[in-house]
């Protein structure tokens, strides 16, 4: 063991569904095995911790090619869903069901749990400055545990020796 | 494959440190292996945790996750983490004698 903790940095970036688990996923199971967790949202990542947005974060099958009608239970290979039915109302809506039950089915949590999760094991929160005053943003928008809203040059500072996963 | 003396007892452990065999495991060797991870003092928190980690351990073959623990033993993450600080995942498997959790939450 090394004398100074081993440290991880997430940037989440995306506010896609599949796209906000895995920081989620990682930076639990960092926790878990004793590594310290700093993560900093920014652009749609900051739907993740926007009260407003958490519970309604949603995936798209329009030109998501690897999402195929299977995922539906019916075994139909590799045939995906057709694009010019995924610009139909309520498809993604659809879509974002499938795979919330898909989720809830392996027991892994909601975001706005998971975040509670993170927080609770001693991960550290904080919110883009440019992202907050461009989608106009106030730390009252945020969920419980985000520390603070810190330009790139502070988030920079406080990963120092850290490894950083953009996503 | 290689053993290691721990609380008087020769038991079998992996390249990790994990106990290989659960029923090699008892209440001392739990004391030896949590002051080696710097968990000086067990106390009936700490037994909540490790009781039903070795409960679901002995019934599905391994180590609960945390999740598992928190929902299953009613410990509330913040009180898991400090009961276990850096890196409970690990050591509440290696404390019961159970091998890496297999779960990812």
């Amino acid at each position: 063991m090394s004398e100074e903790n081993r440290k991880i940095a997430f940037i989440c970036s995306k506010g896609n569904m599949d796209m906000v688990y895995p920081a989620l996923v990682m930076g639990w199971a960092a926790l878990g095995n004793g590594i310290d967790v700093t993560i900093f949202f920014t652009f749609w990542g900051m739907d993740m911790i926007n009260k407003a947005r958490v519970d309604r974060l949603e995936v798209a099958p329009v030109a998501n090619t690897s999402m195929k009608m299977n995922l539906m239970g019916v075994d139909t290979g590799n045939l995906g869903i057709p694009n010019i039915m995924g610009v139909l109302p309520g498809m993604t809506a659809f879509a974002t069901k499938l795979m919330n039950d898909k989720m809830a089915g392996i027991d892994v949590p909601p975001v706005r749990e998971y975040l509670e999760m993170l927080v609770d094991g001693g991960a550290k929160l904080y919110a883009c400055k440019m992202s907050v005053d461009m989608f106009d943003l106030e730390m009252d928008d945020f969920v419980d545990g985000v520390i603070d809203i810190v330009t790139a040059s502070d988030f920079m500072d406080m990963t120092e020796g850290a490894q950083i996963v953009f996503i | 494959m290689t053993t290691k003396e721990i609380a008087d007892k020769t038991v079998q452990v992996n390249e990790e440190g994990f106990m290989t065999d659960p029923n090699e495991w008892t209440q001392d060797i739990a004391a030896a292996i949590a002051s080696e991870e710097g968990v000086s003092e067990l106390t009936p928190e700490h037994w909540k945790v490790i009781d039903y980690s070795r409960e679901v351990g002995l019934e599905s073959g391994s180590a609960p996750t945390l999740r598992n623990i928190t929902k299953g033993a009613g410990v509330p993450t913040k009180e898991l983490f400090g009961l276990f600080p850096k890196g409970p995942a690990k050591k509440v498997a290696k404390i019961s004698g159970l091998g890496k959790p297999e779960g990812c939450v």
